[in-house]
């Protein structure tokens, strides 16, 4: 319980985050571990958890039939994966994969919604990081569709 | 089921890698009668032969026409054709857009890239038959306005009353003042009676994927969806076994399906 | 005699008048091509007579073996099967399509007029039977047909030998498609070698069969002769020496499609296409054309193409199965599975050729079986690994 506790609170994602808030993620997280290329989820299934990247590296990835699987990002130690547990329908968008030997700590989503729904003040607490996530997220993607490297 | 020579009569360049020809058949004259969505294999002598979905009016078989893009050494070949030249045709082959099942429904057809080239016989024959059908809604994605098909005829549609169309790009130059985005970000914008719509799609299966997906949390049922697939193809008549996917040929039980009969399959990977 | 010969009527051949057989079929126009010994093994071509006949051999089979071996038994056809197959006459490696010479106009096509041979082929296994009745229903039963298929399955003649000593690579009760044949045969032998005496059980299964079994002026069988060969066709299908469970097949392979005994598979299999290439039905061919120098001619070839290549599912951007797993999968998931939604009947035959000629002998019984084992097995997932750390609260 200590341990995972630790892990949180160390966890960027979580900086500042109430200790009294902490311990009620902490019920719903568990420690996993994914071994080098390892799906994580896959595109269309249940997007039931997120995930504390602790050390490693996920590739979020989308799979074409004459191109196979295209990266489109990459995150590792201390980012955040996967929102789509917040929004229903509750499904993957995209595929991950660990690129590398990847620790993280699991975030029961159906169990965090609950919290968040019972504690407006926890869910709007993770709602803000969440948005600035998704903002980060959608510069990087536009900048990326720019092709700035093209002709 | 030998080629069939036909001459060029046109050929025009519609974007820097994608070109139409019009076809009509040397000697006896036989009219070419096909359904929208279906196919031939186009074949250029000593270089070799491709399918290529036919783009015309099915009411209009005199003219054969062809929207192709150059990926390899067949098309390649094809765009340096010139007027009065051959070019092998085997076909009609395929399974058509579900214009008769259709028939009283609202019909939203979308479109990514190259995709409108084999829903153009489709909507052209909506447009012939309009009053058979609801709503005809037309949703087109391309990478950017230079990679627009058909620019002068899709003006053409925007300009009519019954027939709405929506444009998008993935990115512009400033000069443009239409919408930048996915295709699929056009589906709300899109009015129609959700049990009595049926769908049709083509474009590169990821986008595909996402614009099924989006269809069917806006309340469409798969059986309401059709798409068109795309494999290998060398003989276009299910005997050389290249097209398969899962159980299907694409070449005898599509390229059209609907998407209730493939679902099981369009998520397979290294299918 | 009686003059009317009903198909399955049991009689009698000698071994020592073999050759009166292929008199017949000689003089009624046929190139008689049966099984002789080439390049160490037993394969298809001309033969004359009798003697051209690999008596004595046998051949032992197993996964990526093929030995021959000299028994002196002083049998015709004691050997299983060779890596040749009957579809070569039907389906040629290599066929032309078609010719184009350019002119005023364009270009004009002519077809190429395949003139089938007269064949007789001798020493068709039953499993072999069933493959050719497989081939038929994909290019002479389908929406589009090849015409030359057709003429030239018309124009063959064939001998069918049961099997009374199969090998251990076969498996064809399995697939119920032997040890006898049971139709699709102008004629049918069983060979027999026992208590000093050396004969064949003949019957015909088409009209033609029957006109040459008049020609042949054979003694009726014996309830005795008749139980002999029945006996050692039982005794036969009881020696199989492989097994394939097709129970559920169709759907097992589709559920199974993301099993990781596919990547195990993958580790071994070396994508060579030998299995397809002695397999008895596979059907998948590639075209290629091509021109002459002055670019005034061209011409249309139809070649054998096998589904292990990489650009066999290159579509522009790049291959669809560029991994030997999904090669091997999608192979063995057409044998086994899709080809019952194709053609109503399963691809594979049991004649063992993919076990014996695969390199490194990957064995098409033993990947079915662990499929369906994973199943039936508390298999682990391959998932997340949880350690927990504490406890909920």
């Amino acid at each position: 319980m200590e341990t995972l506790d630790r892990y949180l609170i160390e966890h960027p994602f979580l900086k500042d985050m109430g200790p009294e808030h902490i311990k009620l993620i902490v019920g719903c997280s568990a420690n996993v571990k994914f071994d080098a290329g390892q799906f994580i989820f896959k595109e269309g299934e249940e997007a039931d958890k997120f995930y504390l990247i602790r050390a490693g590296k996920v590739a979020v990835e989308v799979y074409s039939p004459e191109r196979g699987a295209i990266a489109l990002q990459t995150v590792d130690d201390g980012d955040i994966l996967g929102w789509s547990w917040l929004i229903p329908p509750y499904k993957w968008h995209f595929d991950a994969r660990a690129v590398e030997l990847t620790r993280a700590i699991a975030l029961d989503g159906k169990c965090l919604r609950n919290k968040c729904e019972d504690d407006y003040v926890l869910g709007y607490e993770i709602m803000k990081r969440f948005a600035y996530i998704m903002e980060q997220r959608l510069d990087s993607a536009r900048l990326q569709l720019l092709d700035v490297y093209g002709k | 089921m030998v080629t069939q020579p036909f001459k060029v009569l046109r050929a025009k360049s519609e974007t820097y890698d994608t070109f139409t020809v019009e076809l009509a058949p040397i000697g006896n004259g036989t009219q070419f009668k096909f359904l929208p969505g279906q196919f031939n294999m186009l074949y250029v002598f000593g270089v070799g032969e491709v399918p290529i979905s036919i783009s015309g009016d099915p009411e209009k078989p005199a003219k054969l026409i062809h929207t192709i893009r150059t990926v390899g050494a067949a098309t390649r070949a094809m765009q340096k054709l010139k007027i009065g030249d051959a070019i092998g045709v085997r076909g009609p082959y395929g399974t058509p857009w579900p214009v008769e099942k259709s028939v009283g429904h609202d019909v939203i057809i979308i479109a990514g890239g190259i995709g409108l080239a084999p829903l153009r016989p489709s909507i052209y024959h909506l447009l012939s038959n309009r009053n058979k059908y609801g709503k005809v809604i037309l949703l087109y994605g391309t990478r950017t306005p230079d990679d627009i098909l058909y620019k002068r005829e899709l003006e053409k549609w925007r300009s009519r009353f019954d027939f709405d169309v929506y444009i998008t790009v993935d990115r512009a130059a400033v000069a443009w003042r239409g919408n930048v985005g996915v295709v699929t970000t056009l589906i709300p914008k899109a009015q129609f009676n959700i049990s009595n719509t049926i769908a049709m799609i083509c474009g590169p299966e990821i986008m595909m994927r996402y614009t099924v997906q989006e269809l069917n949390k806006r309340g469409l049922s798969y059986n309401q969806i059709y798409v068109s697939m795309e494999r290998n193809m060398r003989c276009g008549v299910g005997l050389c076994g290249h097209c398969q996917y899962g159980p299907n040929f694409i070449c005898k039980d599509g390229a059209v399906f609907s998407y209730e009969s493939i679902k099981d399959w369009f998520l397979k990977r290294e299918l | 005699m009686n003059n009317q010969i009903s198909n399955n009527e049991a009689f009698v051949l000698e071994a020592s008048n073999l050759d009166e057989l292929l008199a017949i079929l000689s003089k009624e126009g046929h190139t008689i091509i049966g099984p002789i010994i080439k390049d160490q093994c037993v394969v298809h071509d001309e033969i004359a007579s009798a003697s051209d006949l690999p008596l004595g051999y046998r051949d032992s089979q197993n996964g990526g073996t093929y030995r021959l071996e000299r028994k002196n038994h002083g049998k015709f056809f004691d050997y299983v099967v060779g890596p040749q197959l009957v579809k070569k006459y039907l389906f040629p490696a290599i066929q032309k399509l078609w010719e184009a010479k350019r002119d005023k106009e364009g270009f004009s096509v002519t077809q190429n007029s395949n003139k089938p041979h007269k064949l007789a082929i001798i020493g068709i296994r039953p499993c072999e039977l069933a493959a050719l009745e497989i081939q038929d229903k994909i290019f002479a039963e389908g929406p589009y047909k090849d015409p030359a298929y057709i003429n030239a399955r018309k124009q063959l003649l064939t001998i069918a030998v049961n099997c009374t000593n199969p090998g251990d690579t076969c498996f064809c009760v399995s697939m119920q498609s032997g040890p006898m044949a049971k139709s699709g045969y102008d004629l049918a032998l069983t060979e027999i070698a026992e208590d000093g005496r050396h004969w064949f059980l003949i019957s015909s299964g088409t009209d033609e069969g029957a006109e040459i079994l008049r020609e042949l002026k054979c003694r009726q069988a014996t309830e005795t002769e008749r139980m002999a060969a029945d006996n050692a066709l039982e005794n036969a299908s009881r020696k199989m020496g492989r097994k394939l469970d097709t129970s559920d097949i169709k759907e097992l392979l589709v559920r199974n499609f993301e099993n990781p005994i596919w990547d195990k598979v993958a580790e071994r299999c070396l994508s060579c296409g030998n299995c397809t290439m002695v397999c008895p039905t596979c059907f998948c061919s590639g075209a290629e054309d091509s021109s002459d120098l002055s670019g005034t001619q061209a011409e249309r070839w139809r070649k054998w193409d096998s589904c292990f290549s990489v650009d066999y599912s290159y579509i522009h951007g790049g291959s669809i199965r560029p991994s030997a797993k999904a090669r091997y999968r999608q192979w063995i998931t057409h044998k086994l599975s899709h080809w019952i939604d194709q053609f109503g009947i399963s691809g594979c035959v049991g004649c063992g050729r993919c076990i014996t000629w695969c390199p490194v002998g990957i064995d098409i019984t033993e990947e079915a079986r662990a499929i369906r084992e994973s199943e039936t097995a508390k298999a682990k997932k391959v998932e997340l690994s949880y350690e927990t750390v504490g406890k909920e609260s």
